[in-house]
């Protein structure tokens, strides 16, 4: 398979590169909710045309409902929400959720698909329990309980918990906190009684939670996947976010270095362009390199991925290290090169640097995968 | 694609036949791999049957027409032979320039009789072919370069000096950069061919960091260059030029993977424990790596498809090359104090030494990392005044 993007997905990306630009301009959406003091840090409507242009479902199998995409195509989407700072539960949502669902039962399906495909429901993952992404470690029971189970614990920093009408937590049914097997992941609504969450805003005005299950009662068909078997579904999710993350960050790296490039050729000092010093020129020029080479390396990721190779998880985490770091670089350059407007809020240039630092942490951050690089390598 | 799936299997049995044990190992140094010429000698037998066999085949440059002794391979199938022969750490049978630089050039510049004869010549190893490109004045502003060819009617009269001359004193032939028009900057320069031997011609080697004298000062002194001689039109071989500093950068970039079937950590950390802080370095060395790797197989699919930026291979070996010298850099600090010996048989003469400070050319080979960025800052991004 060739590496770059097929008809079909050029020109999806086309379409996608068009709305968000328009729907999901950061003026309109991030500036807005934000400044609003919104509780979700995003916008229904928005969601609910990320439905009808078939974003919203895109994962979701056609005999399911959906456009039975893959990570490719949802990476073009993502990437364009990167390089507009949109916020949307896309990725929590029709990423993660959208992957754990296509492996959950007839019921399950039927209960949230439609709700998925339309952009009517916003779903969350509630999968770390602590600051830094450790899905390794996993210590919220769930014991059973009558036909069901019984869910006991906490998780923190669920994006999108409070907007969330289900929630998929990963609990232990069996084994000790660090065991692979004897995880199971369920599906919680959100009106489950015992569960509570706390939310709290981010640097980037996206809103998390920390949520609590204090005895949360489910039926035994609130399970996804097999009861103790639930790391491989787990596993899928967290491949999804993980690359989804990444083409994120692409995008974040994308708008922040067309912003910047921008002003490099608009501002003067000296008599002259910035743009036409060769210090800032390099810089943008190696910025530019890293970036192209995080680009392949996570259209390579999604490819793999979705072809169902051995190498996929690799390059998972290849990708998501790769672009975060880049991202990073990209809005540190940016604000740099922007100087002293660069420091301030009217300049959309800090809002990259903010989501950045969010979406790097998101699903594991560049230590994180770099490390899991080193481990499937086998050092 | 089912022909696709026929063709892998097809190739794979025919390596599995062809391609000798020996010959599947990562290349370690140069002459691992057979760089062909008149005077040329394989180091092994296993060498020389490998070469033969993809000789046959056309393999040694896949992708060129057959009727100039290639393999005719389209662009899919030369992807699946370059994959499979990845797989099993398959050497290339041939390297040189005449592969990556010249012969690309005569390819979309050549005649048809100059394509049949260097092209075929190349392709079976027969001739070995160097670049005179650099002179003492002129490094990274070439266009600046003064050896000289006088008109004398069915030839030219050629005086002057090149340097950096890559393998001069083992090449058969130079393909050259003359200045055939005094008044014209880019539209005063000739590319020509000729043979190494002929009279007035001479090279001294140059002595490098690394302890080898790969390269030459070459000198030329009232040589006849036949008119014949010249790939594509008078004063117009700064074309020539330019295109085929594009594949000599994607192949010099080509290197920045390294050793692309394993990861530079385990193999590290094999020959002994890495401290925290190394290891640590090494896994983000290998994010890079790979993540480079994508970006050169997204290069040369885009490329055989006509998409992607026409400047791109600049970005490549930009970044391919500062990685291959960070790799190194890896690897002398895995190797600790054994990594400094530069004679003993056991770091085989130094080797780890002396390819460390070989690397640091691949940044200023083929264009420095700083012209690099500035044809990137000016034709991609279209900064102001770059
Ligand atoms: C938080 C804060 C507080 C401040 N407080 C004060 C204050 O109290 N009083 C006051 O007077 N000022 C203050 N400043 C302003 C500050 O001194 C300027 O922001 C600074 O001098 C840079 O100028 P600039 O913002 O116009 O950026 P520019 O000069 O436009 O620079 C933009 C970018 O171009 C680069 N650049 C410019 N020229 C060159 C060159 N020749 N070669 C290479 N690169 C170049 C810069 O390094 C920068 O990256 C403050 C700024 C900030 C952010
Ligand atoms: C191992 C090796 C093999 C080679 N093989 C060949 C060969 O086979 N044939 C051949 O013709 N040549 C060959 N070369 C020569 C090579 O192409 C030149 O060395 C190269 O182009 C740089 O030129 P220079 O050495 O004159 O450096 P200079 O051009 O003098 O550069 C010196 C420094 O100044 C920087 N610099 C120069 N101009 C600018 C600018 N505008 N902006 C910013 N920085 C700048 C450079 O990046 C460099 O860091 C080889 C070189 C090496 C090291």
């Amino acid at each position: 398979m060739a590496l770059y993007h097929d008809d079909d997905q050029a020109m999806l990306a086309d379409s996608a590169s068009q709305f968000m630009a328009e729907e999901g301009a950061i003026a309109k959406q991030l500036r807005h909710w934000r400044d609003c003091e919104c509780k979700d840090g995003f916008g229904h409507e928005l969601w609910k045309q990320f439905g009808e242009m078939g974003f919203a479902g895109m994962m979701v199998s056609e005999d399911d409902g959906g456009l039975g995409m893959g990570n490719v195509e949802a990476g073009i989407v993502l990437e364009e929400i990167g390089r507009n700072l949109t916020p949307s539960p896309f990725l929590t949502s029709s990423v993660m959720a959208g992957t754990a669902l296509g492996h959950a039962s007839a019921d399950l399906k039927e209960r949230w698909i439609p709700g998925l495909v339309s952009g009517e429901h916003v779903y969350a993952v509630a999968l770390d329990e602590g600051p830094k992404h450790r899905p390794e470690t996993i210590a919220t029971k769930a014991e059973r309980s009558g036909n069901g189970f019984r869910l006991s614990g906490s998780k923190d920093f669920v994006i999108h918990g409070a907007s969330a009408d289900m929630i998929i937590v990963a609990a232990r049914t069996s084994g000790g906190n660090s065991d692979n097997d004897g995880i199971t992941l369920f599906a919680v609504p959100k009106d489950s009684s015992g569960l509570s969450q706390d939310a709290v805003r981010l640097v980037d005005s996206s809103v998390a939670t920390h949520l609590k299950l204090d005895g949360v009662e489910l039926d035994g068909d609130a399970v996804i996947g097999e009861v103790d078997g639930g790391r491989e579904v787990l596993n899928r999710m967290l491949h999804a976010g993980r690359v989804g993350a990444a083409a994120e960050s692409v995008g974040v790296a994308r708008g922040a270095m067309d912003l910047t490039v921008d002003y490099l050729k608009q501002r003067k000092q000296f008599g002259r362009l910035i743009g036409e010093f060769q210090a800032l020129q390099h810089r943008a020029a190696h910025l530019y390199s890293e970036v192209e080479i995080a680009r392949a390396a996570v259209l390579k990721a999604q490819q793999l991925l979705d072809a169902g190779s051995e190498q996929a998880e690799l390059m998972v985490s290849v990708a998501k290290a790769k672009a975060g770091r880049t991202a990073g670089l990209a809005v540190r350059e940016g604000v740099q090169m922007h100087g002293g407007i660069g420091m301030t809020d009217e300049y959309d240039i800090g809002l990259y640097m903010k989501r950045d630092r969010a979406l790097s942490e998101f699903m594991g951050d560049a230590y994180y995968h770099a490390g899991r690089v080193a481990q499937l390598s086998g050092y | 694609m089912a022909d696709l799936e026929t063709f892998r299997n097809e190739t794979r049995s025919w390596l599995e036949a062809n391609c000798p044990e020996e010959m599947r190992q990562p290349v370690h140094d140069e002459d691992d791999v057979y760089w062909g010429g008149r005077n040329a000698s394989f180091k092994s037998e296993a060498q020389k049957q490998w070469f033969e066999a993809c000789v046959e085949k056309g393999y040694t440059v896949p992708a060129w027409p057959k009727e100039y002794g290639g393999g005719g391979l389209t662009a899919a199938e030369a992807k699946v032979l370059r994959e499979e022969m990845g797989r099993i750490n398959a050497r290339p049978p041939l390297s040189s320039f005449g592969i990556w630089m010249l012969g690309p050039a005569l390819l979309k510049f050549g005649t048809e009789e100059q394509k049949k004869h260097y092209l075929t010549e190349i392709a079976r190893g027969e001739i070995r072919w160097c670049q005179g490109y650099s002179e003492p004045g002129s490094g990274s502003d070439l266009v600046s370069m003064q050896t000289f060819g006088e008109d004398a009617g069915d030839h030219w009269v050629v005086n002057g000096q090149k340097v950096w001359t890559s393998y001069a004193d083992k090449a058969d032939w130079i393909f050259c950069l003359v200045r055939t028009d005094k008044e014209n900057k880019y539209q005063g320069i000739s590319f020509l061919l000729f043979d190494m031997e002929s009279e007035g011609v001479s090279t001294k080697p140059i002595k490098l960091i690394s302890g080898n004298s790969p390269f030459c000062e070459t000198f030329m002194d009232d040589v006849k260059v036949p008119k014949e001689q010249i790939v594509g039109e008078v004063n117009r071989g700064w074309d020539v030029a330019k295109y085929l500093l594009g594949h000599e950068r994607e192949m010099i970039s080509a290197t920045g993977g390294g050793d692309r079937a394993t990861s530079l950590g385990s193999a590290m950390s094999r020959q002994g424990e890495l401290d925290a802080v190394l290891r640590a370095e090494m896994a983000m060395f290998d994010v890079d790596a790979l993540a480079f790797t994508a970006m050169s197989e997204k290069f040369m699919d885009e490329l055989k498809a006509g998409k992607g930026h026409p400047a791109q291979p600049n970005t490549l070996k930009y970044a391919g090359t500062e990685l291959n010298k960070k790799r190194h850099e890896l690897i002398m600090a895995a190797g600790g104090s054994r990594s400094l010996e530069w004679d003993s048989e056991e770091s085989d003469g130094g080797k780890p030494a002396r390819s460390w400070l070989r690397t640091k050319a691949n940044s200023i080979e083929g264009g420095t990392s700083e012209i690099m960025l500035n044809v990137v800052a000016k034709r991609i991004l279209e900064l102001p005044g770059a």
